[in-house]
């Protein structure tokens, strides 16, 4: 049998601290909605599992600074359904509606979302090698089925992407992530999170191995009325975006004052250049202001056999959550301005 | 009813009979929602083992070592089989190949040589006493293979197309000489299309994995509890493979969770528990992982060329269809592709050709309506294609040209209401408001199309066998070796039995699932009420006149001097008609006779001589709306409306739910559903169902099934054509003519995925 070790954490700093002792071998688990599904696979092999779920960590409270802080084990749903959340960071919970299925909102907690690993189909398959999973083994991805893997910061190691809606909305919302480890607490600006996949594709984050996320803190925002998450699919539901844009909009009448785009289902990370979202401030909310944006974002891109589509695609998906964030939140209806939600 | 009528269409018959006709709920529908339902992984016997399929990861190439010894060692485990330690079973291929097996070839043998024939075949067999051991055992288990290069690109390798060289029971060859003369007519035609149109390979993946519980007995026999669409077909290769005697072997599957083709023949669980089971004279289990579902059959890729042409006034006058499939290096698997188009239309002049692709893949299997899914998405799409060239409407062009008879074969249709499944179809869909030119209608960011298609598909009867044993309590049992693959075979054949034996439905209970019963084909091809219905009609009727000779015994006579023609045969007893007071009640004729029971079977043969002279085929009629967005390409199927000419409906209601899920398969098929095969490594990489796309609840909107009413006293006693198949065929190239409608853009590969419209 593969034993593993199951303990139940009473508290954060009994979570850091079994985490430190399993050495980089254990895992948190909280839904368990990804992990459960990798052990199967046996693509993880944790010698120790550490059972988070019934730490304090669910509560979704105002910040100090004005903003909202998700608690880490708050789950996807209940994020996604808060009247704060669905106000103040629409684009957050509609990102986080487009994602899995009901049920498994129900049981996906915030903390896990940012942790879950990519659905690359090589990833999930032991028998061919796969850097990620086996670091040094090669990457058949990159000649063979990767409609569903990335076009921009892919490397010649590993072309995977994140697969999370919920991260890209919290990347355009400058979110920050709030970690508790031996050394004490710390902050992660949301792009500093998580990482390219370069020559280390198995490292997928800047979360310590004895650090745990307790929250993520949602700063003030002023794009609610103008916040949309749109995502393009393989199906209407139950699948995972082949691009996705989280668009903000801070408007004066027609009048950008500030923009912020983040992309999904083409990284490794949620994507962002603000640079390019610079380009829309002074502008007015036009087609014609929005396709240089999407341009920007995929000047440096580069497909694979079965995903050159996406840049195009891309581009197109970030033009018209422009031109929905411009209409307004309230006048959208769900997901790509459709009524389907999940 | 009122409801029910507008459902169904005029063809709800509420009056003539009593029970057929009417819509009946699902009799095993209880046990299936309570969970006492139990299926082939269910059945728990004492001291059973677990078999854990270990799978290859390479697809061609010779295995060099495999850990065995080293893996046996590991608590728990009994025994890790291999091709080198695999007892021996039947020499010759002659005794591996199944009632659905082609003629020749060589049927795959698990566990049997070195050599890797595809990846993702069974390996290894480890077994242990509890799953869980053998399943972390067959994780430990290493092969090591010496790589060979393998071919599993069909694409790359047409160059090796071939015609078959085998034959198989239902297959129909495509014609080796031409009708007429279709290239001249191509040439000399004002209006014609030449176009490829592609398919990838399509899993059947029902939602219960494949199992096998080999129960072995202290006697030595062998119970097994399988998930089959044919148990007497399992237990014959059983027998045959193993070299033991059919007195030694029975197959039970009461139920199961979906098969649509992949269960026809035996899978290679049931080998495995077998071999296990018999090596170790112990109980073995063996099941599938979600994975290993992806690795015994599919719908095999196809790449079609057609030529299509039609006169000035449209009248179709060529078509020249090829179809390329692929096939397995060890089988050539046979279905009907191309002759549907020489069926569809009246045209004078007709080539087809189909030819096969040997690939290191594993043997494709039929898969719900097999070739003719395949066939007709591309010639209904040419054809649609062809009517816009010729500047007319879709349903106009095939009306105009519709077939009076199957210039095949030259025989008229023993039915064909397919003109009127285009009227109703197209009248509840609005079809007549339909602009000719595509992209002309929008609403918001969508563009909006209209697209439509027909299909066939062939009402086929076997031989099978029913029995009927009727108790003295009145209860009648019925009985026949068949399978309910979710179809509602239960509740049709009680409804059967129930009116044609007169015994009231709650009273009679249907079993079947188990070899030991009376004869019954594998559960395929539609044709289940046809064969195994009309055996059961038949064996009614004999049990009718078995009672009326008892009932000449009663005292007193009531029946008095009434042949059994003057009787009405309802609720338990037989009244002289417009003569209820003067009956006899079944149980009163068993009394009188001395009897406890009456048992009788029957056999049931097609009548041949009849059925000969006439072309006998189910027809469909699919209009579908699709909404396409400008400039994301997803694609919407806002509406399908599907007319069935299929003979006699028996149950509505069963009958509604099996052409709606074919319907969604349809779509699934149009727009989703593609096995991704990666070349490289020879290998299916979207090996589970998060990845393997089919539709989910939001892909699916309205769907409306109509049934239009035929009279057919030729294809079977029962008038029904079987509907398994036919609610399928025509339905991806409705789809997908809509695409074109709603966008302009002939997209000819399936699936049409969003790419494919930016």
């Amino acid at each position: 049998m593969i034993n593993f070790s199951y303990s139940r954490a009473g508290s954060v700093a009994e979570a850091v601290g079994a985490k430190g002792k399993a050495d980089g071998a254990g895992r948190f688990i909280a839904g368990g909605t990804n992990l459960v599904d990798l052990l199967k696979e046996n693509v993880e092999r944790p010698c120790a599992v550490i059972d988070i779920s019934r730490l304090p960590l669910k509560t979704i409270e105002e910040a100090p600074d004005g903003g909202l802080r998700l608690g880490a084990l708050a789950t996807n749903a209940d994020t996604a359904y808060h009247p704060e959340v669905q106000r103040r960071y629409p684009a957050l919970s509609r990102a986080i509606l487009a994602g899995a299925s009901a049920q498994l909102r129900n049981m996906a907690t915030n903390g896990g979302n940012l942790l879950q690993r990519t659905r690359c189909y090589y990833f999930y398959d032991v028998a061919l090698p796969c850097n990620k999973r086996q670091p040094g083994s090669g990457c058949p991805a990159i000649k063979g089925q990767n409609r569903v893997c990335g076009v921009l910061g892919t490397s010649d190691d590993c072309i995977a992407t994140h697969p999370s809606d919920m991260c890209i909305a919290l990347a355009a919302l400058e979110a920050a992530v709030r970690v508790s480890g031996p050394r004490g607490e710390r902050t992660i600006p949301f792009a500093e999170f998580h990482t390219l996949p370069g020559h280390t594709p198995d490292i997928e984050n800047t979360l310590a191995p004895d650090e745990i996320i307790t929250a993520i803190d949602l700063p003030p925002s002023p794009y609610a009325g103008h916040s949309v998450y749109t995502k393009v699919r393989d199906r209407a539901s139950y699948a995972f975006a082949l691009v996705s844009v989280a668009a903000l909009l801070d408007l004066d009448g027609d009048t950008i004052k500030s923009a912020r785009v983040a992309l999904g289902g083409v990284a490794h990370k949620p994507w962002r250049l603000p640079e390019a979202e610079a380009l829309l401030t002074g502008k007015t909310a036009t087609k014609e202001n929005f396709l240089p944006v999407a341009q920007a974002l995929f000047a440096g891109a580069h497909g694979y056999e079965h995903n050159f589509f996406k840049i195009e695609l891309g581009k197109r998906a970030v033009v018209r959550a422009l031109q929905l964030a411009a209409r307004g939140t309230a006048a959208i209806k769900g997901v790509n301005g459709q009524t389907a939600d999940a | 009813m009122s409801v029910l009528k507008s459902i169904f269409g005029q063809d709800v018959d509420t009056t003539s009979s009593t029970y057929l006709g009417k819509p009946t709920s699902r009799v095993d529908g209880p046990a299936k929602v309570t969970g006492g339902a139990k299926y082939a992984a269910e059945f728990n016997v004492p001291n059973l083992l677990y078999g854990y399929i270990v799978s290859s990861g390479a697809a061609r190439g010779t295995i060099r070592s495999i850990n065995a010894a080293e893996v046996e060692q590991v608590s728990g485990v009994v025994k890790v089989f291999t091709h080198d330690n695999a007892p021996k079973t039947a020499y010759l291929d002659r005794s591996h190949r199944d009632q659905i097996a082609p003629d020749s070839g060589s049927p795959f043998r698990p566990l049997y040589q070195a050599e890797l024939e595809y990846s993702f075949q069974p390996v290894a067999l480890v077994v242990a006493d509890s799953f869980e051991a053998a399943r972390y055992a067959a994780s430990l288990v290493k092969v090591e293979y010496d790589l060979k290069p393998h071919e599993t690109d069909l694409r790359a390798n047409l160059g090796k197309a071939h015609p078959p060289t085998d034959t198989r029971a239902g297959y129909v060859s495509a014609p080796k000489k031409p009708r007429g003369t279709p290239d001249e007519a191509y040439a000399a035609a004002a209006h014609k299309v030449e176009a490829e149109y592609s398919q990838p390979i399509e899993f059947h993946l029902p939602m219960e994995s494949y199992a096998s519980t080999a129960a072995y007995g202290e006697d030595g026999k062998l119970t097994i509890y399988q998930k089959t669409q044919g148990v007497q077909n399992c237990q014959e290769y059983v027998c045959s493979v193993f070299g033991l005697s059919s007195g030694d072997v029975q197959v039970i599957s009461p139920y199961m969770g979906g098969g649509f083709g992949s269960g026809l023949r035996p899978t290679y669980d049931i080998y495995l528990s077998v071999l296990a089971a018999t090596a170790l004279k112990r109980s073995v289990r063996v099941s599938m992982t979600r994975q290993q579902m992806f690795s015994f059959s599919h719908r095999p890729e196809a790449i079609q060329h057609l030529k299509l042409a039609a006169r000035e006034d449209g009248m179709l006058d060529s078509v020249t269809h090829t179809a390329i499939e692929e096939t397995s290096q060890n089988e050539e698997y046979l279905e009907t592709v191309v002759n549907w188009s020489g069926l569809m239309y009246n045209c004078p002049n007709v080539r087809l050709d189909h030819q096969l692709v040997n690939l290191d893949l594993a043997s494709p299997a039929d898969m719900r309506a097999p070739g003719a899914v395949t066939g007709l998405y591309a010639y209904e799409c040419a054809v649609d294609e062809l009517a816009y060239q010729a500047k007319m409407d879709p349903l106009a062009f095939r009306e105009k040209n519709y077939a009076e008879k199957d210039q095949n074969a030259d025989k008229i249709f023993s039915s064909k209401e397919l003109r009127e499944a285009y009227r109703q179809a197209a009248a509840r869909f609005g079809w007549k408001d339909r602009p000719l030119e595509p992209r002309s209608m929008k609403k918001g960011s969508d563009l909006i199309g209209w697209g439509m298609a027909s299909g066939s598909w062939e009402a086929m009867q076997g031989k099978a066998a029913a029995k009927l044993v009727l108790t003295a309590d009145g209860k009648l049992l019925a009985s026949s070796a068949t399978s309910d693959i979710g179809t509602g075979t239960y509740t049709v054949m009680t409804m059967i039995a129930a009116e044609f034996s007169g015994v009231a439905i709650e009273d009679v209970t249907f079993q079947l699932g188990d070899s030991s019963m009376v004869y019954s084909p594998v559960e395929g091809g539609s044709w289940t009420v046809s064969s195994v219905g009309s055996a059961v009609k038949t064996v009614c009727g004999e049990l009718r006149a078995r009672l009326f000779k008892l009932a000449g015994k009663v005292d007193g006579a009531p029946l008095g001097d009434a042949t059994i023609e003057d009787l009405t045969f309802a609720n338990g007893a037989m009244h002289v008609t417009g003569n209820p007071v003067r009956n006899v009640t079944y149980t009163e004729a068993l009394r009188a006779g001395k009897l406890d029971r009456l048992e009788l079977d029957t056999t049931e043969l097609p009548q041949l001589a009849k059925q000969a002279t006439h072309a006998l085929y189910s027809h469909s009629s699919v209009f579908a709306e699709v909404s396409v967005d400008e400039d994301l390409g997803t694609i919407h199927v806002n509406r399908v409306v599907s007319a069935i000419a299929g003979g006699r409906i028996l149950n509505p209601k069963t009958a509604r739910s099996q052409i709606m899920g074919a319907i969604v398969w349809g779509i699934s098929m149009a727009l989703e559903e593609e096995g991704m095969l990666d070349d490289h490594v020879g290998r299916f990489m979207n090996h589970n169902y998060a990845e393997y796309h089919i539709p989910v609840a939001a892909d699916i909107h309205d769907i409306e099934v109509i049934f239009v009413p035929e009279h057919d006293e030729v294809v079977n006693p029962l008038g029904a054509k079987g509907l398994g198949e036919i609610g399928m065929v025509g339905v991806a190239a409705a789809v997908t003519n809509a695409v074109w409608h709603a966008t302009g853009k002939r997209v000819r590969s399936l699936p049409v995925t969003l790419d494919k419209l930016l």
